[in-house]
């Protein structure tokens, strides 16, 4: 039993607030612009309002928080699921690498993309 | 009562394996790997998010050729599935908010249930702003 | 109603076999049996070479948790009659060693509670008169943590006990928690050191299932959500605030 602190508090903080920023934006996000506007259920926007909502400050923030933490919080479930699900704790070294590695590439991919939209 | 411990010599412990499919022993664990597993799909939306935002933000004929890709058939498919996973992480995750929270107002509690209908009534503010800010 | 029904049970004994083996029995059907009833049944008419633990019959003394049908029951308050027409299959506790037949080792369990100081911690060695004042409201805080009979169940639902053998595992946080909840308590830091170790709360991936196993409603699964939080803030504060202002 291993009695040291970790760094899990703030990974978990991460995971915690991505579950729920997804949880309250994602279903809405998703249902929009990948099943209403391809299916024809609703109108898609036309290209220079959505751009103009795109380009704004306020939605480039919320945009960029959203991915961050979005990542952050599929980074920590997956490991956990290959622990678990998988049972392969023993490649926990790689596995933490992959995951947290991967969200913080996907994060500066994230900002790249955003900032290329102001 | 029996204790079943063999008197002189420690008789072996029977030590019974884990199975790679424990998870399909039960519905509330088959639940709880789709839970875990929707974590896959909120990370396939961000790629789609980034592919909209970079569309939008390369002209009208790039915007276009996002849209004509988003109603490719398998392109629909993948969002349904990948919304039903998005779906059940949002709302296993307000069920288990409760669980984590515990407010207090002077003495009293606030009962879970309260807390509960909160995190629902955010959840379609939220969606309605999102949506009156993209539909509007 | 038929008048018997069988129960299929888990056997284990060392001395003979390396692999367990089933055996089958066909006991009384009463609609006040529970399935200790029928194992009481079997030692004393049918063979009493079978080995199981048990001593109050009336869910409080937490001795007689086994797989009931593939779900983690105590035997005393688990009916024979709910599984009709049967056969009813009677497993020791999972996520456990097995010395034999029903009855497991559970040395890990007793070696990592003492680990989580599960009585009063108190700064100062009050008076032998002291008496511990304590609101109604207060006892709420904690009181459904103290329920805890130490039966197992729910480190038998536990995946992740099954996986990682060093989690300290549902009830013992719980305990904890009853402890970090108490007003008259001062031990909350001593606690946090184990608890919030990777093989504490952080080990908990919430499937749930320990509070939905649990006899006595202790809600494991909730108590350990909750420390994640505070636990969570705690480090937190130890990064962001200076060592004074804690």
């Amino acid at each position: 039993m291993t009695t040291k602190r970790s760094p899990e508090p703030f990974v978990w903080l991460l995971f915690s607030s991505g579950g729920m920023v997804t949880a309250l934006l994602v279903p809405v996000l998703l249902f929009l612009f990948g099943v209403a506007f391809p299916l024809g259920l609703l109108p898609a926007p036309d290209h220079a309002y959505l751009a103009s909502v795109v380009s704004h400050p306020i939605t480039l923030l919320v945009l960029f928080g959203l991915c961050v933490l979005a990542l952050f919080h599929w980074a920590h479930r997956f490991r956990y699921t290959l622990y678990d699900g998988l049972q392969l704790k023993k490649y926990s070294v790689p596995i933490t690498i992959f995951c947290y590695g991967g969200a913080v590439v996907g994060s500066i991919i994230a900002a790249i993309v955003l900032l290329r939209a102001l | 009562m029996s204790t079943g411990n063999a008197v002189g010599g420690e008789p072996p412990l029977y030590r019974p394996p884990v199975s790679l499919t424990w998870w399909l022993r039960n519905p509330s664990y088959l639940l709880f790997v789709l839970r875990e597993l929707s974590c896959v799909f909120i990370a396939w939306f961000v790629v789609y998010l980034l592919m909209l935002v970079y569309a939008v933000s390369s002209g009208r004929a790039a915007y276009q050729e996002f849209l004509d890709l988003s109603a490719n058939p398998l392109v629909v498919i993948l969002n349904v599935i990948a919304l039903a996973f998005v779906v059940l992480h949002a709302v296993t995750w307000f069920g288990l908010a409760p669980k984590a929270m515990v407010l207090r107002l002077g003495a009293l509690r606030v009962p879970p249930t309260v807390i509960l209908a909160a995190h629902y009534g955010a959840w379609l503010v939220v969606s309605a702003i999102v949506a009156w800010v993209i539909l509007r | 109603m038929p008048e018997t029904i069988t129960m299929e049970v888990w056997r284990y004994r060392p001395e003979h076999e390396s692999e367990p083996t089933w055996d089958a029995y066909d006991v009384p059907l009463r609609k006040e049996w529970a399935v200790l009833d029928g194992l009481n049944h079997i030692k004393d008419q049918l063979d009493g070479t079978l080995s199981y633990r048990w001593s109050c019959r009336m869910g409080i003394c937490g001795s007689c948790g086994m797989t009931v049908n593939g779900e983690p029951k105590l035997s005393c308050s688990t009916f024979l009659t709910d599984y009709a027409p049967g056969p009813v299959r009677v497993e020791p506790m999972r996520n456990f060693p097995v010395i034999r037949d029903l009855v497991v080792e559970m040395g890990d369990f007793m070696a990592k509670l003492p680990a989580v100081k599960p009585w009063l911690v108190s700064d100062d060695e009050p008076d032998e008169d002291t008496e511990y004042l304590q609101t109604p409201v207060e006892m709420d805080d904690y009181k459904r943590y103290s329920m805890c009979i130490n039966c197992m169940l729910c480190y038998s639902a536990c995946p992740v006990y099954a996986l990682d053998p060093d989690f300290i595992g549902p009830a013992a946080i719980a305990l904890a928690q009853r402890y970090n909840l108490d007003s008259r308590d001062a031990g909350a830091e001593d606690r946090r050191d184990v608890l919030a170790s990777a093989e504490g709360v952080w080990a908990c991936t919430f499937v749930g299932e320990c509070s939905v196993v649990c006899p006595k409603d202790v809600d494991p699964a909730g108590a350990i959500q909750r420390y994640k939080l505070t636990a969570a803030s705690k480090a937190v504060k130890d990064l962001l605030l200076p060592r004074g202002a804690r």
